[in-house]
C-alpha cells in the first residue's frame, strides 16, 4: 500500500473516534481513504469536513478536549496555517496524533517534498517522528498514539512522511492485528477532558506571577524526559507486534564507520544503498537515522558518532542566516563531549533529487575540511 | 404580567467586567436558558478574561477559549466528540464578540453553519474590538469614534455601515437566526430556549452595549439597549425554518435619543447624523419587504 494508504489503515487501527480534515496536496488521499472507511462503516468515526487547516486542528483539539481520541492530517501551506493551533494543542496537554507529508513551501508553488514545513512547527509543543518507509507510517500511529496519551507525557504526536516518495508510492506493509492494536492502545481515558461535573476554564488566562512558566516548564521537560518511556514503548511495540522500528535514532554500518551522515525520512534509503556499495569498495562510511526529531535523539548521537573523523549532517530544510536546525542541534548535543569535524548539506529542496552519486559527492567532501553549508545537486549560477 | 426568567443563576459573582457591561448580562441570560448541561467555547474577546484567572471560573459550565479565529471550528469539535460518546442531550455554546465573529472568525463560524452541527453560536455585539481598547471592526456602526477610527482633525469616524452577521447567516439559510438585546430578557431567553429546541446550527446576535467603549454612564447599558431597538439602529428579527418575523417595538424613539447617550457618537454633525437616519430606515424598509415576501 502507499504511505498514504498506510497512514489510513493505522488511524483504523487506532479507533480515532473524530477526524477533522481540510484538503492538501499530497495529504488529500489519507482523509480521502477515512472519509470512504467512515462512510462504508469499516470505521466508526465523526468525520468533519472543515474549511481550512486552523479549524482542522481547532477541531480536533475540542473534540480530543471532551475526551475522545482525534486525528487530523496535512501538508505544507496547510500545516503553516495551523501554526498557531498547533500551540493550543499542545499547550491543553492532548495527545492528538496528527500525520504530515511533508512538502515544500512557496513561493514559488512546489507540491514536491522536503522537510522545512514541519521544521517550522519543531517548537510548538509536538512530538516529532520523521518515517522512512510505509511500514513505519502505519506503525508510527499507533506508537504515536500511545505514546501521547502516556500520562507522564500528555503531548501531541506529529508523524512526517516525504512527499510522494512515501505518500503515493507502494511498497508491502504488513497490517497489525485490530485486536493486538485494539487491546494496545485501549480505549482513551483522558484526565483533564472536559469535566461537566466539577466545570472549569480550560486555558484561562494567567498573570505573570501565576503558574504560566510552571506550565511551560512542565511541557518542556515532559517531553525532554520521555526519551526512555518512548524507547520502552518501541521495545513494546517491536515486541508484540513482531515489529522492526528502530529506536530513537537508527545506526546503520555506524560500529567501524570514520565518516557519517545524519539524515531523516525516506532519503534515508538511498543514503544506505551508496553506504553499501561505498562498504564495498573498503571505505568505513555510516549513516543515523533520526527518527524521533522532538524529542531530540542527542544522547543516541553523541554515542554513535564517537571516533568519527567526520559527521555530515544533511538537512532536507532550509533556515535563513545560519546553518541548518539538524546541524545546530546535533553540535549542541555534541558541544563539551565529543569533538568531531562537522559539515552541513542543503539536499533535495522542492522535490530534487537526492541521487546516489550526491551521497558519493558528500562522502567525498567529508574528507576535506572546510566547514562552510554545501548545497548538493543545486546548479551553479 | 409574571417574570419569566429562570431564577437559577450559571454565572456567579467575581467576574472582571466593567461596570454596567452588556456582555456580561448576555452571558448570564444565555446560561440562565441554556443550563448546566452546556459546554462554552470562547475566543479571543472580553469574555476571555471576564471570567477570572487560572484556575478561578464564574460560570459553572466547562468552558474551552479558542484561537481567535477558532470559536466556529471548536464548536464543531465539540459537538461530534460529545456526540462520538452519546451525549447528545448537551448543548455546545459559543460565545464570541463581533471582532472574532464579523471579522476574523467569519469563515470558520459560515462553515460551522454550513456543515450542520448541533451547536448555538451566539455573538455578542458590542460593535468593535473593547478588550483591546476599542478599534473598529466590521460591526461597527457608521458614524462611531474608536481608537483607530479617532476622528481627529479630518473626521476620520467610521464612514462604513455595520456589517450584520446576522443577516449573513439568514442568507446562508441557517434554520434559526435571531438578533436580541440585554434590554429585552425576557425576548433574549425565549430565543435561547427556541434555539436549543432545534436540532441543528443556530445564530444569535446579541446587542450588548459597553460603558468605556460606547462612552456612556455605566447606568444606562439596559436604557441604550431598549433605544436601540425603539429607535430601529438594532431591529429584532427571528428568522425559522425560512420564515423571517420583525419585532415592531410599542414605544419608538428618535435616533438622536439613543445616539446623544453615547460619547462615541458625540461629534457627529447633522448631516452626518442625517447619513445614519437614512440608512435605518432604508434597513427598516428592506427588513419589513423581507416579511412581507
Amino acid at each position: 500500500m502507499t504511505g498514504n494508504e498506510a497512514v489510513a489503515a493505522g488511524v483504523k487501527l487506532s479507533n480515532v473516534k473524530v477526524i477533522a480534515a481540510y484538503p492538501i496536496t499530497p495529504q488529500t488521499t489519507i482523509v480521502e481513504k477515512l472519509a470512504e472507511m467512515v462512510a462504508n462503516g469499516e470505521l466508526n468515526s465523526k468525520f468533519i469536513e472543515v474549511e481550512s487547516e486552523h479549524s482542522a486542528m481547532s477541531a480536533v483539539t475540542a473534540s480530543e478536549m471532551t475526551g475522545v481520541r482525534s486525528f487530523t492530517a496535512s501538508s505544507s501551506h496547510g500545516l503553516l496555517y495551523m501554526h498557531e493551533a498547533l500551540h493550543w494543542a499542545a499547550g491543553m496537554r492532548l495527545p492528538l496524533v496528527m500525520t504530515v507529508v511533508n512538502r515544500a513551501i512557496g513561493p514559488p508553488w512546489s507540491i514536491w517534498g522536503e522537510h522545512t514545513d514541519s521544521f517550522n512547527q519543531k517548537d510548538t509543543g509536538w512530538l516529532q517522528m520523521y518515517c522512512e518507509t510505509n511500514q513505519e507510517a502505519m506503525d508510527s500511529i499507533l506508537l504515536g498514539y500511545k505514546i501521547a496519551e502516556n500520562n507522564k507525557l500528555l503531548l501531541p504526536v506529529m508523524n512526517m512522511l516525504d512527499a510522494f516518495t512515501l505518500s503515493h508510492t507502494s511498497e508491502p506493509v504488513e497490517v497489525r492485528s485490530h485486536s493486538t492494536a485494539a487491546d494496545y492502545l485501549g480505549e482513551l481515558e483522558l484526565e483533564s477532558k472536559m469535566d461537566f461535573n466539577n466545570p472549569a476554564g480550560y486555558g484561562s488566562i494567567v498573570p505573570p506571577d501565576g503558574p504560566f512558566m510552571e506550565m511551560k516548564k512542565d511541557m518542556r521537560d515532559s517531553m525532554y524526559n520521555a526519551t526512555n518511556a518512548i524507547k520502552k514503548e518501541i521495545t513494546t511495540f517491536n515486541d508484540l507486534f513482531n515489529a522492526e522500528l528502530p529506536g530513537l535514532t537508527e545506526n546503520f554500518m555506524m560500529e567501524d564507520a570514520d565518516y557519517a551522515l545524519i539524515t531523516l525520512g525516506a532519503i534515508s534509503s538511498t543514503a544506505k544503498y551508496t553506504i553499501r556499495k561505498l562498504r564495498e569498495r573498503g571505505q568505513k562510511v555510516g549513516l543515523i537515522r533520526l527518527y524521533f526529531y522532538r524529542p531530540f535523539p542527542g544522547e543516541e548521537i553523541v554515542k554513535a558518532v564517537k571516533g568519527l573523523k567526520g559527521l555530515g549532517v544533511v538537512e532536507r530544510n532550509l533556515s535563513f542566516g545560519q546553518r541548518g536546525p539538524t546541524f545546530e542541534d546535533v553540535a549542541t548535543a555534541l558541544y563539551g563531549r565529543v569533538d568531531v569535524p562537522m559539515r552541513n548539506y542543503v539536499v533535495g529542496l522542492g522535490g530534487r533529487d537526492v541521487r546516489v552519486k550526491d551521497y558519493e559527492l558528500m562522502f567525498e567532501n567529508l574528507v576535506e575540511g572546510n566547514n562552510e553549508i554545501e548545497w548538493v545537486n543545486v546548479e551553479a549560477r | 404580567m409574571p417574570l419569566t426568567i429562570p431564577r437559577e443563576e450559571y454565572m456567579e459573582q467575581g467576574h472582571t467586567a466593567c461596570a454596567g457591561c452588556g456582555a456580561a448580562l448576555s452571558m448570564r441570560y444565555m446560561l440562565k436558558a441554556a443550563g448546566p448541561k452546556t459546554a462554552l467555547a470562547i475566543p479571543a474577546c472580553c469574555w476571555s478574561v471576564v471570567p477570572g484567572e487560572f484556575p478561578a471560573t464564574n460560570l459553572k459550565v466547562p468552558l474551552l477559549y479558542t484561537p481567535f479565529a477558532a470559536a466556529g471550528a471548536a464548536i464543531s469539535g465539540l459537538r461530534e466528540g460529545l456526540d462520538a460518546q452519546g451525549k447528545e442531550d448537551y448543548n455546545v455554546f459559543a460565545f464570541a464578540g463581533d471582532g472574532g465573529t464579523a471579522d476574523i472568525g467569519l469563515q470558520g463560524l459560515s462553515a460551522a453553519m454550513e456543515r450542520g452541527h448541533n451547536v448555538i453560536y451566539i455573538m455578542y455585539d458590542n460593535e468593535a474590538y473593547m478588550n483591546t481598547g476599542i478599534q473598529r471592526s466590521g460591526s461597527t456602526p457608521y458614524g462611531a469614534w474608536t481608537t483607530t477610527t479617532p476622528v481627529g482633525m479630518k473626521r476620520d469616524f467610521k464612514k462604513q455601515n455595520k456589517k450584520f452577521v446576522a443577516d449573513l447567516m439568514i442568507a446562508q439559510n441557517v434554520p434559526y437566526v435571531a438578533t436580541a438585546t440585554i434590554g429585552y430578557p425576557e425576548d433574549l431567553e425565549r430565543k435561547i430556549s427556541i434555539a436549543k429546541s432545534i436540532k441543528g446550527p443556530k445564530f444569535i446576535q446579541i446587542l450588548s452595549p459597553c460603558p468605556p467603549g460606547w462612552y456612556h454612564n455605566s447606568a444606562d447599558t439596559v436604557k441604550i439597549s431598549r433605544l436601540a431597538v425603539e429607535s430601529k439602529v438594532f431591529p429584532l428579527y427571528e428568522f425559522r425554518n425560512g420564515k423571517f418575523s420583525l419585532f415592531k417595538p410599542g414605544k419608538t424613539a428618535r435616533l438622536t435619543d439613543y445616539l446623544s447617550l453615547q460619547g462615541r457618537f458625540a461629534h457627529l454633525k447633522d448631516d452626518e447624523i442625517k447619513v445614519i437616519e437614512e440608512s435605518v430606515n432604508e434597513r427598516w424598509s428592506y427588513l419589513l419587504k423581507k416579511e412581507q415576501s
